[in-house]
């Protein structure tokens, strides 16, 4: 078996010879693809037979018309799929597009630090970096989206995964680890220029801005009014203390007896929380309304962002990983065990309308933004270039981690599509409407819901009542955001499966526990991020903001960037129309533009690489993403229907003020009315920038692509080549050709386990 | 991890005692990479081989002294968490 390895990718790449004293750091191209053309009878078994179960399961779930459909269906239809897609199609890119070259030797290899580059077993690594990139955005959108029924949202989050969302991962983590980990920003700088990469620095910026305000949305929605919730989450606060105070100076790096113990403490606040809410003083402190809530997230978002890493953010971290993973894995057993019926249809009467109370607008584009996260999300090229390219072992992991950790989270959409098509579809649309349709009360929710003529569709207002009061709730009326209808679908679920019905309640505010756990993360995470970009920005200007321990100027941008969320935040919650409604296709088009931008920097650098039969590969999902986003961002900003086009919605609430009406649509005041038309103005201008930052990124991305193929090519910007001096193989299980050379590696005597890892 | 692969001295249920506890073992040592407990382990590692290699010549940060370090460079170089 020859080591010795072709050039692959970069044009101007020399052929890299490695060490000949070693025992081989690559298995030869060839011998791969034989071992890979071998069909052996038990294989070809194995691969039909997963085909077959998979088309089954998508017959089950699109073809057939019994009555309820088993959830079990939506597993098979998943998993088949991406596993399909993983050994087909992930492969082909592999080899057609990205070219990895094991005898290249990684960025944990080459700058090895024993601290930020450090290679890491591919099995961990696949762990890490799924954590890293699942949070609370797949458990939302799906929820939100089964307004349509569960059929257009389980399509687009396993195909959207196959061929956009699971590529832009793969794609940005293998050439940021061609880049020593440069982040997306940095090379979009490089391969567009200064006007693209600024273009795309803006609008990195104020996505950012958008999310992290919308996901704080989604927090209060689920808190407000709900006394049990409001204690149990504020008590996630001193536990996070506690424990970065416990690593820090009582017993550092002990970080699985800090994490187990704060575990347990945060199942104490859960049931805690049920006996404080049921006191009288537990009613007078944390029974608040909504707006209060959001200043309490605002102001807590400015002091975590400001406080030491190692005091909140790191601990609170521990635990969010430790929840994600024991959180997602019971759910998993949960979901297969149960195996729940579900009776919403698969196309509900929304969807071809657009006008459904949960979130306005058209099947399309409104499905596909309305679920980014699970499908395709930008945001997680931020997280693909950075932290995780600086610890891989070797390149052709990159397939196995980039791709496969994104079909996880995309597995994690689909079981929050069944937690939530698994409730009362009546249930669901009181639960998810605003108040302003549902009047806020079970008789009146009761009445609105029954009368919307859907099938399957006749609650009683003590159904209502008694749900309300099984899961520990004053009231589940409207409680929009995705949140709490997760947590009602989850608890519903996990009921069956542990504890049963006395346990409902427990399970719900564990479900909301564990959200806001993940979303107050990703706020402190993401002002902190954003403040850097700021100060880095700023920097280019005045250069003392260069520096970040500069306390003023770190204080002074972390206020701008909280004020910039938190303005939009209070918005959001004091939103006549209902908030989530209007604000979630912000969320959604402002991911997918991430993803576009991600996506329009990778085909430039595939371009200049000289691959342009194989570029489709790119082109593809870009092209969807911008059409989405773009006609999404055109219906919000042209649209003449109200509740679809911000503008119109604007003219309409503008003029009704200008003739003196005191009350239009569900606005039943003056005051609620101008809260409309300021609204609806910021969240079009939002549009408007977002949408023209975009293009520009992308035109950018397209002329750099023009004329990479004009000259055949272009100039590399990809670290030199170093060869390897270390073998690992490249998916979770070794094949028989790579146990060939880890036995090699075995008798010349040398370990080729990452560090730590016996 | 066999269960039927006794020792001569009716081991049958040592080795599967063996078994089970080396698969937890394995759970653990997963899970701890997967956090990112076992960092110090593996600056360690690297520097006990760039010693090995002649090329480092400070001695290692003391545990304590690491993790401060690795909160303490978290804090000039945030990474985000998704949504």
């Amino acid at each position: 078996m020859s080591p010795v390895s072709r050039g692959a990718g970069g044009a101007s790449e020399t052929t890299l010879v490695q060490d000949p004293a070693l025992p081989p750091v690559a298995v030869d191209e060839s011998v791969l693809e034989a071992e890979d053309r071998r069909w052996t009878p038990a294989k070809i078994a194995v691969w039909v037979a997963l085909a077959l179960v998979g088309g089954l399961a998508w017959v089950m779930l699109a073809l057939v018309r019994g009555e309820t459909v088993n959830a079990i269906w939506f597993v098979f239809a998943a998993v088949c799929t991406y596993l399909i897609a993983y050994r087909f199609y992930s492969k082909y890119i592999e080899k057609q597009l990205l070219k990895p070259n094991d005898v290249r030797a990684t960025p944990a290899e080459y700058k090895a630090d024993g601290k930020d580059y450090v290679r890491t077993d591919r099995n961990v690594l696949f762990g890490h970096h799924f954590a890293a990139i699942a949070g609370a955005g797949p458990l939302v959108g799906p929820v939100l989206a089964a307004q349509m029924g569960y059929l257009p949202g389980t399509m687009w989050i396993i195909v959207g995964v196959v061929l956009a969302g699971a590529v832009q991962d793969y794609l940005v983590m293998f050439f940021s680890m061609r880049r020593g980990g440069r982040s997306l920003g940095q090379m979009a700088r490089e391969e567009l220029g200064v006007v693209g990469g600024t273009a795309a620095l803006l609008a990195t910026l104020l996505i950012m801005i958008i999310i992290v305000a919308i996901l704080a949305l989604v927090v209060v929605n689920a808190l407000g009014e709900s006394p049990w919730g409001v204690f149990s989450v504020a008590m996630t606060i001193p536990i996070a203390l506690f424990m970065g105070v416990y690593l820090r100076f009582l017993r550092p790096g002990k970080v699985m007896e800090v994490s187990i113990i704060g575990f347990v403490l945060l199942l104490a606040a859960i049931i805690g929380g049920g006996a404080v809410a049921n006191t009288g003083w537990g009613q007078a402190l944390f029974h608040l309304d909504r707006v209060p809530i959001a200043w309490g997230i605002i102001v807590y978002g400015f002091i975590a962002a400001v406080l030491p890493v190692w005091l909140l953010l790191a601990p609170r971290d521990y635990l969010s990983t430790f929840m994600k993973i024991g959180v997602i894995v019971l759910l998993a057993i949960a979901i297969v065990v149960v195996r729940p019926e579900v009776s919403v249809p698969a196309f509900s009467e929304y969807a071809f309308k657009d006008n459904g109370p949960v979130f306005a607008g058209g099947l399309f584009p409104f499905l596909f933004v309305t679920i980014a996260c699970g499908a395709l999300s930008g945001f997680h090229a931020l997280i693909s270039s950075g932290t995780t390219p600086k610890l891989v072992e070797k390149e052709r992991q990159t397939r196995f981690i980039g791709y496969g950790g994104m079909l996880m989270e995309s597995f994690v959409a689909i079981m929050a599509l069944v937690a939530a098509v698994s409730i009362d579809r009546g249930l669901y649309f009181v639960m998810n409407s605003p108040a302003s349709l549902t009047g806020g009360t079970v008789e009146t929710a009761a009445a609105w819901v029954n009368g919307l003529g859907l099938a399957g569709v006749n609650v009683t207002p003590e159904f209502l009542a008694g749900t309300a009061q099984s899961v520990g709730e004053p009231s589940i009326v409207s409680r929009t955001g995705g949140a709490p209808t997760l947590a009602v679908g989850l608890s519903h679920i996990m009921q069956q499966f542990i504890g049963g019905a006395g346990l409902a309640a427990f399970w719900y505010h564990f479900a909301i526990m564990f959200e806001a756990l993940f979303i107050l993360t990703a706020v402190d995470a993401g002002t902190r991020v954003a403040r850097f970009m700021l100060q880095d920005s700023i920097g280019n200007v005045i250069p003392k903001f260069k520096d970040t321990s500069w306390r003023p100027g770190a204080w002074l941008c972390t206020a701008i960037m909280v004020a910039g969320w938190g303005y939009i935040l209070i918005l959001g919650v004091t939103d006549p129309l209902g908030g989530i409604n209007t604000f979630f296709p912000l969320f959604g088009i402002a991911n997918q533009l991430l993803a576009a931008i991600a996506l329009a920097v990778c085909l430039a650098i595939a371009a200049k690489r000289g691959t342009f039969r194989h570029l489709w590969i790119v082109a593809l999902p870009l092209a969807f993403a911008a059409v989405v986003t773009i006609t999404a961002s055109a219906y919000k900003i042209f649209s003449l229907v109200p509740a679809v086009g911000y503008f119109a919605q604007n003219a309409a609430f503008s003029q009704a003020l200008a003739d003196g009406k005191t009350s239009f649509g569900t606005a039943r005041s003056v005051a609620a009315m101008e809260a409309v038309v300021r609204n609806t103005m910021v969240q079009g201008v939002l549009s408007v920038v977002f949408v023209v930052l975009a293009i520009i990124v992308i035109i950018t991305a397209l002329i750099a692509t023009m004329r990479a193929f004009r000259a055949g090519g272009g100039d590399s910007t990809e670290d030199p080549a170093v060869p390897s001096r270390v073998y690992a193989p490249s998916g979770p299980v070794p094949t028989a050709t790579e146990r060939a050379v880890l036995d090699e590696w075995k008798a010349a005597g040398i370990s080729t386990v990452p560090a730590a890892h016996h | 991890m066999s269960l039927t692969s006794g020792g001569p001295d009716g081991g049958g249920r040592t080795t599967a005692l063996a078994g089970v506890r080396s698969a937890l073992a394995a759970v653990r040592a997963y899970l701890r990479g997967v956090m990112g407990a076992d960092a110090y382990e593996r600056y360690l590692e690297h520097h006990r081989a760039e010693e090995a290699a002649g090329r480092c010549a400070a001695p290692p940060l003391t545990e304590r002294e690491f993790w401060r370090d690795r909160t303490d460079r978290q804090d000039t170089d945030p990474q985000g968490r998704c949504c």
